[in-house]
């Protein structure tokens, strides 16, 4: 189905990748061999049931962790044989980690916590930092709210600050872990309108979930079971999250 | 991450959590505070000594019979008599580096003028002494070379006496009158200013001087000297001083060259070195046990910071997972740690200024502290930091980010 030659720029390589971990005197496969391949521009979910290995994948895409065997390429670079310390650096400048209960800084402002993946840059000072957070809050619908404190806002209003929070550094690819999990119905598809903004402004998006109906609104979908790939479909037929939005009934004003 | 933004959010990680880290502080503030205090009154207890003994002269040389005994010898009991009329006369004719000697023969008993009466010490003197000792007359006259050659029974009374035989303000009265001390009557001839106590506690007032002969011949009836005492000419001459009279008595005591000294000559400095040396002895006890009670702070510090890298575990999570690496994350916590031993460091020695100067003096203690008990304060307080630092914060650099992001 991949197998189309493109020109489209490869954001992210998996080659057979591998992850085993060694409980007790048994061996956990959690990973059995997975490759594929994400454009630029992409919109993927990876979908699959718990223990299907889906966070084990997270885990290798986001260079938090890396293969037993077989090689992962971000943006062309391959991570396996990296130090920690050079993921470290690699998650600042390549990735955009959106997770599914926030993680703001507590008794911070929403600029200050969008702030923090620049202050492990050396290359950003204070202003240009406070500028580019400024400019993603903006990028949010959060423009307005800039030095609210993590405890003042909504869950809604924070996971947008965690999706700032994940665009400040310009990420090549951003990583969503069961974004809307903890969001109410509404907010929910206000998120998925989100994404979906993003995504048509050529932001590469994966979004890892249980939730099977996010699929409709996401460009391609993967399926993993028992550590493999079972399925990996394009979505022709992309659904708009801001219609079906439209759709849901009103909110009770009282 | 450039050291500058990890200051700012180890500040606010410590001002976000104001009174955990002001707990933290509290030992090390106590610590400091009671390190500089005691610091604080041994400086200003020696300073005190200085000035008293600095007063009393300090180109005071004091002969004694007997050999050095500080090392606590026995010595034979005739040594103790080795200061003779002759002696005094030699050093008087030969004397070079001393511009005042007084032979010295002292001895306690009960003094009574009327129905009153007190305890005292009567000291027989030369008419050089008060020059030796810079006291002064404040009613009358001393006694004079001639009082010295008829060994009269007159004498010079300090306030004590003057206050518990006569009565207090009452100096004027004692001229003239007769005192009798161990049955002898003494003519009061003057009174001296007051002086107070010295620093070990000796009321300095409460002395009578007469005429050495007199309290030789009357009083104690002896013909050998407890001491003489002279004033070098200057302090700087004291141990040409001491040179030139140990080579006058001993030919006086006709020793061979390889005899040790019958007499022991110590200046006024050397005293005030043995008094300063157990001063700093005292000091420096106080100062180890204050510094315990900052080993027992650091101690606090590594638990509070423990706690506070397990209750931050998602926080290190996250950082990690944006990109902090280990080492930034152990230096966030490190100086999180020295921050707050060097807050309490400095709290500390504003408390322990402030009692060392508004509550010290209030119970009669002296304080005066040394400057750099402050710079070792704040030296010990970084080092505190980042020993006890260390721990916590390797503990918080070696998280798993995957793990320690989905903390809970």
């Amino acid at each position: 189905m991949n197998e189309q030659k493109d020109n489209r720029k490869v954001v992210i390589e998996l080659d057979n990748v591998k992850r085993y971990f060694q409980v007790g005197s048994e061996t956990v496969k959690a990973l059995r061999g997975v490759s594929f391949k994400i454009y630029e521009g992409e919109f993927v979910t990876i979908q699959g049931t718990s223990g299907s290995g889906k966070s084990t994948l997270l885990n290798q895409l986001g260079c938090l962790d890396t293969p037993t065997s077989g090689e992962y390429y971000l943006d062309g670079t391959p991570v396996r044989k990296m130090s920690k310390n050079q993921r470290a650096k690699l998650r600042n400048r390549k990735i955009g980690f959106v997770f599914q209960n926030y993680n703001l800084l507590a008794k911070t402002t929403a600029v200050e916590n969008v702030e923090l993946p620049l202050m492990y840059n050396n290359k950003y000072t204070a202003s240009q930092r406070r500028a580019a957070a400024v400019k993603a809050l903006q990028e949010v619908g959060l423009g307005d709210r800039l030095d609210h404190k993590s405890n003042q806002m909504s869950g809604g209003q924070m996971q947008r600050v965690a999706i700032a929070r994940a665009l400040v550094n310009n990420p090549a690819v951003l990583l969503a872990d069961e974004a809307t999990g903890n969001l109410d119905t509404r907010t929910s598809f206000e998120m998925l309108v989100l994404f979906q903004k993003l995504h048509q402004e050529g932001h590469t998006i994966i979004f890892v979930t249980h939730n099977p109906e996010i699929a409709e609104y996401a460009s391609r979908n993967i399926n993993l079971r028992d550590g493999k790939i079972r399925e990996d479909t394009i979505n022709t037929n992309i659904k708009s999250a801001a219609e079906a939005l439209a759709a849901l009934p009103k909110p009770q004003d009282d | 991450m450039n050291i500058l933004n990890l200051f700012k959010v180890s500040i606010n990680a410590v001002a976000n959590n104001k009174m955990r880290s002001f707990l933290s502080m509290l030992g090390i503030i106590i610590g400091v505070a009671a390190v500089i205090i005691m610091m604080s009154i041994g400086q200003g207890s020696k300073e005190s000594i200085r000035k008293e003994l600095s007063t009393m002269g300090t180109n005071l040389l004091t002969i004694r019979p007997g050999a050095d005994m500080r090392g606590g010898v026995r010595q034979d009991p005739s040594a103790m008599q080795t200061l003779k009329m002759a002696d005094y006369q030699r050093i008087l004719a030969e004397k070079k580096f001393v511009s005042y000697v007084s032979p010295e023969v002292t001895s306690a008993g009960q003094v009574i003028y009327g129905n009153n009466n007190t305890t005292s010490t009567i000291y027989g003197e030369s008419t050089e002494y008060l020059d030796i000792k810079q006291w002064d007359i404040e009613e009358g006259v001393n006694f004079n070379e001639e009082d010295i050659h008829k060994a009269a029974k007159v004498c010079v009374v300090g306030q004590t006496i003057v206050k518990e035989l006569f009565g207090e303000g009452k100096e004027a009265e004692a001229i003239g009158k007769h005192i009798r001390f161990k049955s002898i009557p003494l003519r009061i001839i003057g009174v001296l200013k007051g002086k107070g106590y010295n620093s070990w506690g000796m009321d300095q007032d409460n002395v009578i001087i007469a005429p050495y002969t007199c309290v030789m011949k009357r009083i104690a009836a002896q013909t050998f000297f407890s001491s003489i005492v002279c004033s070098a000419l200057t302090e700087e001459l004291s141990d040409a001083a001491i040179e030139d009279l140990t080579q006058i008595l001993r030919s006086n005591h006709k020793l061979k060259a390889d005899a040790v000294d019958d007499f022991t000559i110590r200046s006024q400095a050397e005293i005030m070195e043995t008094m300063s040396s157990t001063m700093d002895t005292v000091t420096i006890i106080l100062v180890v046990a204050a510094a315990f009670s900052l080993l027992v702070a650091g101690i606090g510090i590594m638990n509070i910071m423990l706690v506070s890298v397990t209750e931050r575990t998602k926080e290190i999570g996250l950082r990690m997972a944006v990109g902090a690496t280990g080492m930034v994350i152990s230096l966030q916590f490190l100086i999180e740690s020295v921050l707050i031993s060097l807050t309490g460091g400095l709290l500390g020695v504003l408390l322990g200024g402030l009692i060392s100067n508004f509550v010290v003096p209030l119970i009669g203690m002296p304080s005066s502290i040394p400057a750099w008990s402050i710079y070792v304060s704040f030296a010990v307080c970084t080092f505190i930091g980042i020993i006890f630092g260390y721990i916590p914060a390797r503990k918080a650099a070696n998280m798993d980010p995957i793990e320690a992001i989905r903390h809970e």
